[in-house]
């Protein structure tokens, strides 16, 4: 009788067993690598270790000189405005041309490889390319000014009060051709029928765009959301091309004062500390809308 | 002949492997990237390996920034090289703590370095709990102002004797389309620019008390004002400079764009590169031409401790030959700083380097920051340095802010 029993429920945990096994690799990495570097790095933060770990610690001194330091709150000012800024325009223009592109037109493929090319080149590259093109005595300034211009004045990447945003026109200049992409291939995904019915109806294009077919993209739209703001917070690289924090500290971003006090400075608690606020933002951002987006599902 | 040839190529095969016996490779990481660097590193490759070693060059593009973040991982990491240049002082301090370096109080025991190194601060820097870690290869320092005379003579002026005459002869130069100062955009140049202003005007007590003592009150005092005073003539001065590093800063200087700048005696291998003489295209004014002293931190060598006995063999074989009289004199001319012992013949060396000996026979001599202050401070230090360059902040608050760093300085 007992035998019947268990044969008639098999045991959960050997269910799909070989793919229980090849997963574990995975599990593993995710526990030990992410999550227990993450816990690893939040409690280092409470000491005071400097080049190289050690158990003494000191409460919420570093988390207290972090928020002292005016790099820092520099920093969090610069990843603010970028964040906004390269979120809202990314998007906007994203969808613009690729909207443009849905309009069938002649050498569609051409463009869109135009469009996508600088996403193939890598944040150094870019950074170093619009170093020259934004460099006063070299780039777009002096070509102004040889055609006759000559008060022509355009040098955001040494002018400290907007340098920030001469990092952002390389970023969206890289990044704008994967969202047409993205954006593209939701179009193209929108049934034929619903512009006919719009049609008929007699509604306007940009009214279809705006209250038909955005609203139908919704899963595009969080994808998109997703790969642009994880490229944000960790925005480094193209800072270094560029600018390297400059003029002065103007164009500081938060994940290069974790790179430089951890290793140029030598105090990896102080790092630890900045790495562990940028965690507590993206958390802020990331688990109110993962909550509306995936715990509402299961309720309704 | 074809017997001959093969009995060549026979002798080779033994003769190879009997040669290399007792030599070994050794990587060797530095940060001297610069033209006048990569010729005098290339100096100290041929000492080595006239010893039977292998120097394999492990040359870090980017200035010790980049590169110390770089060899400390592969030292912290288990991969480490043969040796590594660090700036001797407390860069090295906790690996050496945490047991990864190794002791060379035998070498230099061996060949009597506590007689031989002068000045004697120099080998109290390597030396941690009376146990000798580094062997020093030169002495920079950074007190120097080094003037472009053709940029002068454009400008009509004379070429000036002393920082206030510079700062006096700025409009000239800016009205002939010059920049008066070239500071570049790495935040070390304008912190160690700060430096160098403040020996020159308050002095070498006022210097060592808040750097030696990190005396709070001495860096929030009337005389640090003036050298904030000072700094905020230098930042109007340095306005359009728009470089980075810090050989491009010298560049616009031995082009005659630039009037002037503030950089260590490690420029002065620029000028020779470029073909410059001392006195007729260039002038150097140690301590500014106000204060004639000169501080001593430089370049050391570290060797992390290794497993394989041939290589650690061939660390002391490479401590040994860098502190040889020959290396010293080769590799420190084509440097333009000064050599670590007092013993040396340096008949070729140029005026700007004769300058710099005769201060130091004076014995008028500082320590570096990098001895004085931990990396961390330093860092603090070139954030707000390279702020106030490149910002309008007023000398008032900056010099609140630095009274802070010098408070919580270790």
């Amino acid at each position: 009788m007992t035998g019947q029993v268990n044969t008639g429920r098999p045991n959960q945990l050997l269910r799909n067993l070989h793919s229980k096994i090849a997963s574990i690799p995975m599990i593993l990495t995710a526990v030990v690598i992410f999550l227990g570097g993450t816990l690893w790095t939040v409690f280092y933060s409470f000491t005071n270790s400097k080049l190289l770990p050690r158990l003494s610690f000191v409460g919420l001194d570093q988390y207290e000189r972090l928020w002292a330091a005016p790099r820092w709150l520099i920093s969090i000012q610069n990843l603010a405005i970028y964040g906004v800024f390269s979120l809202i325009f990314s998007l906007v223009i994203g969808f613009l041309l690729a909207a443009l592109m849905d309009q069938k037109i002649r050498f569609e493929n051409t463009f869109r490889t135009i469009f996508l090319y600088p996403f193939a080149l890598s944040f150094i590259v870019t950074g170093l390319v619009w170093q020259w093109i934004l460099n006063p005595e070299f780039g777009i300034q002096s070509v102004v000014r040889s055609l006759g211009w000559t008060t022509f004045s355009f040098d955001p990447l040494y002018t400290p009060s907007i340098v920030i945003y001469g990092i952002l026109i390389a970023a969206l200049w890289q990044g704008t051709g994967l969202v047409m992409c993205l954006m593209l291939a939701g179009l193209r995904g929108i049934d034929e029928d619903i512009w006919k019915a719009a049609r008929v109806d007699g509604i306007p294009m940009w009214k279809t765009y705006l209250f038909i077919i955005i609203p139908m993209m919704r899963a595009v739209f969080i994808t998109t959301l997703v790969i642009i703001a994880s490229g944000i917070v960790r925005v480094y690289d193209l800072v270094v091309a560029q600018t390297s924090g400059g003029p002065g500290i103007s164009s500081e971003v938060p994940a290069k004062y974790v790179y430089d006090y951890m290793f140029q400075a030598q105090n990896l608690g102080q790092g630890f500390a900045a790495s562990t606020m940028m965690l507590i933002t993206v958390a802020i951002i990331i688990v109110p809308w993962a909550y509306l987006e995936f715990g509402g599902r299961k309720r309704g | 002949m074809k017997l001959r040839l093969l009995a060549a190529a026979l002798a080779a095969t033994v003769v190879l492997p009997l040669g290399i016996a007792n030599a070994a490779d050794l990587e060797v990481t530095h940060w001297w990237t610069s033209g006048g660097e990569a010729a005098a590193v290339a100096e100290l490759a041929k000492a080595f390996d006239a010893t039977g070693n292998k120097w394999v060059d492990g040359a870090i593009a980017g200035s010790g920034g980049t590169a110390r973040p770089i060899m400390v991982s592969r030292i912290t990491g288990g991969d480490p090289m043969g040796a590594t240049q660090f700036n001797h002082g407390r860069q090295a301090e906790e690996l050496v703590q945490a047991g990864l370096m190794r002791d060379l109080t035998d070498v230099a025991t061996k060949e009597h370095w506590k007689d031989i190194i002068k000045p004697s601060s120099l080998l109290d820097s390597c030396t941690i709990d009376g146990k000798i870690y580094c062997a020093p290869v030169n002495i920079h320092s950074w007190q120097w102002l080094w003037l472009s005379n053709a940029a002068f003579k454009t400008a009509g002026v004379e070429v000036p004797k002393n920082w206030d005459e510079f700062v006096a002869s700025a409009p000239a130069l800016e009205k002939a389309g010059i920049v008066p100062l070239a500071v570049g955009g790495q935040p070390w140049q304008s912190a160690g620019a700060f430096d160098v202003l403040m020996v020159a005007i308050a002095g070498k007590d006022t210097f060592n008390k808040v750097f030696g003592d990190k005396d709070e009150a001495v860096a929030a005092g009337p005389e640090i004002a003036k050298v904030f005073k000072a700094a905020d003539d230098a930042r109007k001065m340095s306005k359009g400079s728009n470089v980075q590093d810090w050989n491009q800063a010298t560049n616009l200087v031995i082009t005659g764009k630039a009037g002037g700048q503030i950089m260590g005696d490690w420029a002065q291998g620029e000028f020779q590169l470029a073909g410059q003489k001392a006195g007729t295209d260039y002038t150097c004014l140690p301590g500014l031409g106000v204060n004639e002293i000169i501080s001593t931190g430089g370049d050391a060598f570290y060797f992390p401790l290794l497993k394989d006995e041939e290589k650690s063999k061939a660390q002391e074989v490479l401590a040994s030959t860098l502190l040889n009289p020959k290396t010293q004199v080769a590799f420190n001319l084509k440097k333009g700083s000064l050599p670590v012992r007092g013993d040396v013949d340096l008949a070729a060396a140029n005026d700007c380097m004769k300058k710099g000996l005769e201060i130091l026979a004076k014995g008028n001599v500082i320590q570096g920051t990098d001895q004085l202050l931990s990396a961390d401070s330093q860092k603090q230090k070139e954030d707000l340095f390279s702020e106030f360059f490149a910002s309008s902040m007023t000398p008032e608050d900056a010099q609140k802010r630095f009274a802070e760093i010098i408070a919580s300085a270790d």
